[in-house]
């Protein structure tokens, strides 16, 4: 029905407070194409994990709509796979068992044996081959979020969405990840949206960054980025790089009300 | 287990036993006004029978008022742990009823249910056990951070799939932390309405006639075959913990 597989339109939402309703999402605006992949940037608190809780079904906004692949979201749909900063890895079990969980909800074609093979494969992809049998708390923080990550893809969901997956890593384990996620996304294609506070791992991961202005947050404005081809690090350090970050910077000092009004019309 | 850990609590009680012995001897205390460990092998081998009777008596309806508390307590914390309204509704009353010194609650007990020996002995230990049981599952379930339930509520996983798969073992911890404090109270609560209760059976039962006749070698006797059980139960307790949450137990290496 619709080109686009995440469609997201006029959304407004407020939460219940003892102080009055807080409104936190105002006029959202967002459209992913299939296999598109999408960074939202925006200061903090301005309701980036409330878009995600929305497009996930896991609640309906007070305004707007939530369509995924031309259908109305109404409630959790298990075409999705999350991911975010907290790896929420379940202690008491083992890494390969943790992948696995989500086959253990949606229903799927494969067999049991199939299931482990496609766990595994996606744990070596992720450069945790070997560590299968592990439990969570003997991996570190990269090594967990590197599961989490497998675990959000494992059952092919049409939907990838993480919540500032990398924010609580060091900058090296980050820049790893980071390049972890490009071959996971060259291996396993999904349609993502990404929650971030990281210019630069915005522009370096999505074809398109959205940046919503502070609270309540409305879509502010949308840069398409054609980092294209072999993504390498460096490419974060090129004359295009540096205006990109340049241009996103000054939209988020526009998000925190830093900047004069005049510039908000540019 | 190494020898190590066998030999370390041995000794340990090694030595107590005998600055036990110390302290009677060098007070030259008489039978009759405190008993020393070397008075209790012969009031074993005098009422060995008495005590394998009472003290199976005393076991099992400790086991079966704990079992029951476990059922209870688990329920309630279930309860409590996910509703908010249960919760605040619940909490005063269980607190004032926690509050309320059990010895008090026992000659009511006695009177409501007089003969029934079992029936008073496990609702009492079952009364004195269940509340650690209750709150630290309400506990574990109400501070289950949400980004566990939303990774299975998001791929359309049912409550009670939610509650299998991650509330429940994650409890696990806190539960056996709180069973371990419920069996030592299950065992005041069986003993306590063994010694008030008239005709009543079981260890408490055989402290009140040593008691009666001035018995000191068989009080004591029967308060370390009590404490026996209750070691013998925790540690039941804490291998169960070691099978169903040991993942919760860092190794001391890392």
């Amino acid at each position: 029905m619709s080109e686009h597989l995440i469609e997201i339109k006029g959304v407004r939402h407020a939460y219940q407070t003892k102080a009055g309703p807080l409104p936190v999402l105002d006029g959202l605006e967002l459209s992913i194409p299939e296999g598109g992949f999408a960074a939202v940037v925006g200061p903090s608190g301005c309701g980036k994990s409330t878009l995600t809780r929305l497009i996930a079904g896991l609640m309906k906004p007070d305004h707007g709509e939530v369509w995924l692949h031309g259908e109305l979201v109404k409630g959790p749909k298990s075409i999705v796979g999350m991911a975010f900063q907290n790896p929420v890895l379940l202690e008491w079990r083992t890494i390969l068992q943790n992948v696995m969980l989500p086959l253990e909800i949606v229903p799927t074609k494969m067999s049991k044996r199939e299931q482990e093979e496609r766990a595994r494969r996606l744990l070596a992809l992720v450069g945790l081959e070997g560590f299968e049998d592990k439990r969570p708390s003997e991996l570190s923080g990269g090594m967990r979020q590197r599961a989490s990550l497998c675990r959000a893809i494992v059952h092919k969901p049409e939907v990838l969405i993480l919540d500032e997956p990398f924010g609580a890593l060091d900058a090296f384990t980050r820049e790893d990840l980071w390049q972890t996620m490009h071959k996971v996304k060259a291996e396993e294609p999904f349609t993502g949206v990404l929650i971030t506070h990281d210019l630069r791992e915005s522009i370096f991961l999505a074809d398109q960054v959205v940046v919503l202005s502070g609270r309540p947050a409305r879509t502010q404005y949308v840069m398409d980025v054609h980092l294209t081809g072999d993504r390498d690090i460096e490419h974060l350090y090129t004359p295009e790089s540096a205006e990109a970050l340049n241009i996103l910077r000054r939209q988020i000092q526009i998000a925190q009300g830093r900047a004069g009004d005049e510039e908000v019309t540019q | 287990m190494n020898l190590r850990n066998v030999l370390v609590p041995v000794a340990a009680i090694v030595i107590f036993g005998l600055l036990w012995e110390l302290l009677v001897w060098a007070n030259g205390w008489p039978n009759y006004v405190m008993a020393s460990p070397s008075d209790l092998p012969p009031a074993y081998a005098r009422y060995w029978d008495l005590f394998i009777v009472m003290g199976w008596q005393t076991l099992w309806r400790t086991v079966v008022g704990l079992l029951l508390a476990i059922a209870f307590g688990v329920f309630l914390g279930m309860i409590m742990g996910f509703s908010r309204t249960m919760r605040d509704a619940l909490y005063p009353l269980l607190v004032g009823f926690n509050a309320i010194p059990k010895a008090t609650v026992v000659p009511i007990v006695a009177l409501l249910f007089v003969g029934d020996h079992n029936f008073n002995t496990i609702l009492i230990a079952f009364m004195i056990s269940f509340f650690p049981i209750a709150v630290s599952v309400s506990i574990g379930l109400s501070t289950l951070e949400p980004e566990y339930r939303d990774i299975l509520a998001s791929l359309g996983a049912s409550k009670t799939k939610i509650f299998w798969k991650i509330a429940l073992p994650k409890t696990l911890p806190e539960f056996f932390g709180a069973l371990k404090v419920a069996v030592t109270l299950a065992f005041i609560g069986t003993n306590l309405m063994e010694i008030v209760s008239p005709h009543g059976r079981g260890l408490g039962a055989l402290f009140d006639s040593g008691k009666t006749n001035s018995d000191y070698p068989l009080m004591f006797a029967v308060l370390i075959a009590l404490a026996l059980m209750g070691i013998v139960l925790y540690y039941v307790v804490v291998a169960l913990e070691k099978i169903f949450a040991g993942w919760a137990e860092r190794s001391p290496s890392y």
